[in-house]
């Protein structure tokens, strides 16, 4: 138990919540972003069942990043399960009621051979794409506003805000961010496994979603840096206390979420990335070098997650109502004991889990094309 | 007021999403072992009926299976969404099981059921049969890591409770994961699900029997059922027992509400076969007794006692004193640095959960009178009713589906299949199977209130701070949701078993062909 300290632990277990999301955004990104496309890239039966064979293989395993990253933070990060989910109750229960119905709209669409089914479930596949891409960035963006709530002295908590709390400019304006990013994702995936026409409208949707995300981004940077106020911790914080949140004396002051970047000058890598990533996806795209299309997508996102990331730290989730309440890496985590147990079972199966979800997409290699489609007519999804 | 309508509306939100979810849990666990077993069938033989059972019991899997996955996000989430303060008193501990479960098993079944969908004309025969495989060890894995998360709930055993964090931490990982009652429910619960999955194929086998179609197929899947689901439903009976023998050193309470035994009972204790409780005169009226027969499940000996309900609230007054000495001193360290309760105190910690019993009765419980002492003592006995009936149809249920299959297993193995009644029979039993498991949920989860950890937290206090209109919401659009997909579930898969196998191969059954390089 000795072997990482609380502290070290602490900071492994923040690198991998950040790692968990990013790869539930690469992986389940490009499932979320070829149905938010669909309406556009695909505009007849064939085609919209191109869309559904093309993930259908694999959207199943990718969706466990997700439930995999819900475990996690309930076993590494407690608390931050508890507030950020029962905080953001009805923003949770969209994304929610997305996720309950993608399955069953994939899986039940080809099932009956009726017009009007498989519309309605193309419909409900389009906005399970939406939903959760959308949400996600929104609740990102409340954290860098930070969230009402509060903690009595048993740790019971007291949330004070609402669904429509959430809905401001800031956090909408990251909430299209994610919808960017996530449709890059898709499109680049898309362009990848398909032929034309699907694959030239796809790489057309990725250049004007890379171009728009280069533009928000900004304008988030800007806005975070000169009118969003960060939370600074005021004492020296002990970075290996017990997880009580109470213990320590939290400040708002401007410019706090870009003290990091002075600070630790390597972090400033993390936005670079995302803007390097998205140029190249725009420029591979056109290039129609689809592999690296996708693998510099997955850049943007990397980066994007990045940044959110760094300019928070140490906080996880910081209170606005009463900012010695918020959650930082320091006082939010589960026992030292219970990270390293978690820290063991994820270096024994993180890495068998990409060796066989590789094999996986070897198997499926190759694009998915109408022809297949066509002769195969009852075969596929 | 306020606060106990949040806490039935989370209660019923949580009962309703379990029960819903287990309707689709069971037959994944018992249909994906089968399927692998029928394909192993295939691969050892090469006879292509067998891979037209897979295909065909396949499709029926993946309607099941898109439900399964849709409704079980739910249960991941509802413990943040809804339980926000027991997520955090007990995340270090339960939080755990659930990861794992991730990376274990949910990936193992997650990654690889599209394999098997897709995949059969893209490798080799023996590989698909392992990718099966995969898929089916993947399903009980899960149902592993949830069952040792869910009997930490009933036996909270290797953990302590730590004053500087408000919270319940692990101290002995080891014990967690042997916890005796998550042992004997993991093998009871995945067996209940081989017998779904028997009595699936058993009954629509029977049914294209009767009807004179596909009665190759039939046949052999009906063989298969009755040796599986013979077999299985021995173990759920006998694992069964094996949970009753840990309840009773565990969860006595709920053995004596299950029993409805309001007195203690002079070793061996008698098993009520049936009677009528009756809670409020703390009596069991036209009581049928077996003698010996709970002293024996319950203790494994003919003389040690079997505790009644009343001497067990007695014993609950205690304890609620004792834990009130812990939660005073508690009180005076609680928010400061560096908390620790004195030396002499510790012990009633253990307590800790009793007191807050009281915080149902009244906020300041440091002052509570004795007579709020007896009710809070009282609020201990679960509902004598539900437990004492739910139990005893689900066990007659049990040892109903043990004769069913033996019977089938006869009949299969003496080529007697026409059988007209029994045949009947079989088809007419398609549903016992969820009913018994559903019965099962309920003695398990009902029968521990009131608390939401056995001995640790009431269940009123593990509550989120959400307006009830929002949990109201969420609860109507589960109903309105879950039914809308119910009628289609259950409309597909009718659609899908009068079609049969010869039918078009539906769209889940994926035919890609190989790439020409």
């Amino acid at each position: 138990m000795e072997l990482f300290d609380y502290t070290v632990l602490r900071l492994i277990w923040w690198a991998l919540l950040g790692i968990l999301l990013i790869a539930f955004a690469i992986m389940d990104g490009f499932d979320f972003g070829i149905a938010m496309l669909q309406p556009y890239v695909a505009r007849n039966d064939v085609e919209r069942r191109v869309l559904l064979n093309v993930i259908g293989p694999v959207w199943e395993g990718n969706q466990v990043w997700f439930i995999l990253g819900g475990g996690a933070i309930f076993a590494a990060w407690p608390m931050l399960y508890a507030v950020s989910f029962s905080g953001f109750y009805l923003a949770m229960f969209l994304i929610l009621l997305a996720l309950i119905v993608r399955p069953v709209a994939i899986a039940f669409r080809g099932k009956v051979d009726n017009e009007r089914w498989r519309r309605i479930w193309d419909w409900t596949f389009v906005v399970s794409g939406f939903v959760p891409s959308l949400i996600f960035g929104v609740a990102f963006g409340n954290l860098l506003l930070g969230v009402p709530f509060h903690f009595d002295q048993t740790l019971r908590l007291t949330y004070e805000g609402n669904l429509f709390g959430l809905l401001n400019p800031f956090s909408l304006l990251c909430g299209l961010i994610s919808l960017l990013m996530i449709a890059m994702q898709g499109g680049t995936f898309l362009a990848l496994k398909s032929e034309e026409p699907i694959a030239g409208r796809a790489v057309k949707a990725t250049s004007v979603a890379a171009i728009a995300y280069i533009l928000l981004f900004t304008v988030a940077g800007v806005w975070m840096a000169y009118s969003i106020k960060g939370y600074v911790i005021e004492a020296p914080m002990i970075s290996d206390g017990p997880s009580n949140p109470l213990l320590k004396a939290v400040s708002r002051a401007d410019g706090a979420w870009l003290a990091n970047y002075t600070s630790h000058p390597w972090t400033i890598l993390a936005p670079v990335v995302a803007y390097i990533g998205a140029l190249g996806t725009l420029i591979f795209a056109r290039k129609r070098s689809t592999m690296l299309a996708f693998a510099v997508s997955s850049l943007t996102i990397t980066g994007t997650i990045c940044t959110a990331g760094f300019s928070l730290f140490p906080f996880l989730m910081p209170s606005s109502s009463n900012p010695q309440s918020s959650l930082t890496v320091w006082d939010a985590s589960s026992s030292p004991t219970t990270l390293f147990i978690m820290l063991v079972a994820a270096v024994i199966f993180v890495p068998i889990i990409i060796a066989y979800t590789s094999w996986v997409f070897h198997v499926m290699r190759g694009p998915v094309t109408a022809e297949q489609i066509k002769t195969g007519s009852h075969n596929l999804y | 007021m306020h606060e106990i309508d949040i806490v039935t509306l989370s209660r019923l939100q949580f009962a309703l999403t379990a029960l819903y979810h287990f309707l689709f849990v069971p037959l994944t666990l018992g249909l994906s072992i089968l399927l692998a077993i029928m394909e192993t069938v295939y691969v050892m033989t090469g006879r292509t009926i067998w891979r037209d059972m897979v295909k065909f019991w396949g499709t029926l899997f993946g309607i099941n299976f898109a439900m399964g996955v849709a409704t079980g996000i739910t249960m991941e989430f509802q413990f943040g969404t809804n339980w926000a303060y027991y997520s955090h008193y007990v995340g270090d501990v339960f939080g755990v099981p659930l990861a794992i479960e991730g990376l274990m098993a949910f990936f193992l079944e997650g990654t690889f059921v599209g394999l098997f969908f897709f995949g059969w004309d893209r490798m080799s025969k023996r590989a698909h049969m392992v990718v099966t495989w995969l898929v089916a060890i993947g399903s009980n894995l899960s149902a592993l890591w949830i069952l040792v998360a869910n009997a930490w709930m009933q036996n909270p055993v290797g953990t302590t409770f730590n004053p500087q964090t408000m919270r319940m931490e692990v101290s002995s990982f080891f014990d967690v994961l042997f916890n005796p009652v998550a042992q004997a429910k993991f093998v009871h619960t995945v067996s209940a699900g081989y017998v779904t999955g028997a009595m699936f194929m058993l009954s629509i086998g029977a049914y294209y029997l009767l009807r004179g179609r596909h009665t190759e197929i039939a046949r052999r899947s009906i063989t298969v059922a009755a040796s599986f689901g013979l077999a299985s439903a021995l173990s759920v009976v006998v694992l069964g027992d094996e949970s009753g023998y840990t309840a009773g050193q565990d969860q006595k309470m709920k053995i004596a509400a299950i029993e409805s035994m309001w007195e203690t009972e002079p070793a061996p204790a008698p098993f009520t076969l049936i009677g009528i409780p009756d809670s409020k005169a703390q009596t069991t009226h036209y009581a049928v007794q077996i003698p010996w027969a709970l002293g024996l499940i319950a203790t494994r000996s003919l003389n040690l006692p079997v505790e009644g309900i009343k001497d067990l609230v007695t014993q609950a007054e205690g304890r609620i004193r004792n834990g009130l000495v812990a939660y005073r001193a508690l009180a005076k360290v609680q928010g400061k640095a560096g908390a620790t309760l004195p030396h002499e105190v510790e012990p009633a910690t253990r307590d800790l959960g009793y007191a807050l019993l009281l915080k149902g009765i009244r906020p300041d419980i440091e002052n509570a009178t004795d007579a709020e002492i007896h009710e809070a003592a009282m609020s201990t006995i679960p509902n004598v009713g539900v437990l004492f009936w739910g139990f005893r149809f689900m066990v007659g249920l049990g040892f109903y589906f043990i004769a069913l299959f033996a019977l089938a297993f006869y009949l299969s193995s003496w080529r007697r299949l026409d059988r007209k009644w029994f045949l009947r029979a079989a088809l007419l039993s398609l549903p016992l199977p969820w009913v018994a498991a559903e019965l099962g949920w309920i003695v398990a989860e009902y029968g521990r209130q009131p608390w939401i950890i056995d001995g640790v937290l009431p269940t009123f206090l593990g509550v989120s701070d959400v307006p009830a209109s929002n949990v109201l919401l969420s609860l109507a659009g589960f109903v309105l949701f879950y039914s809308t997909l119910a009628a289609v579930d259950l409309y597909l898969m009718i659609k899908y078993v009068r079609l049969g196998p010869d039918a078009p191969t539906p769209n889940a059954i994926l035919h890609v062909p190989a790439r020409a390089d």
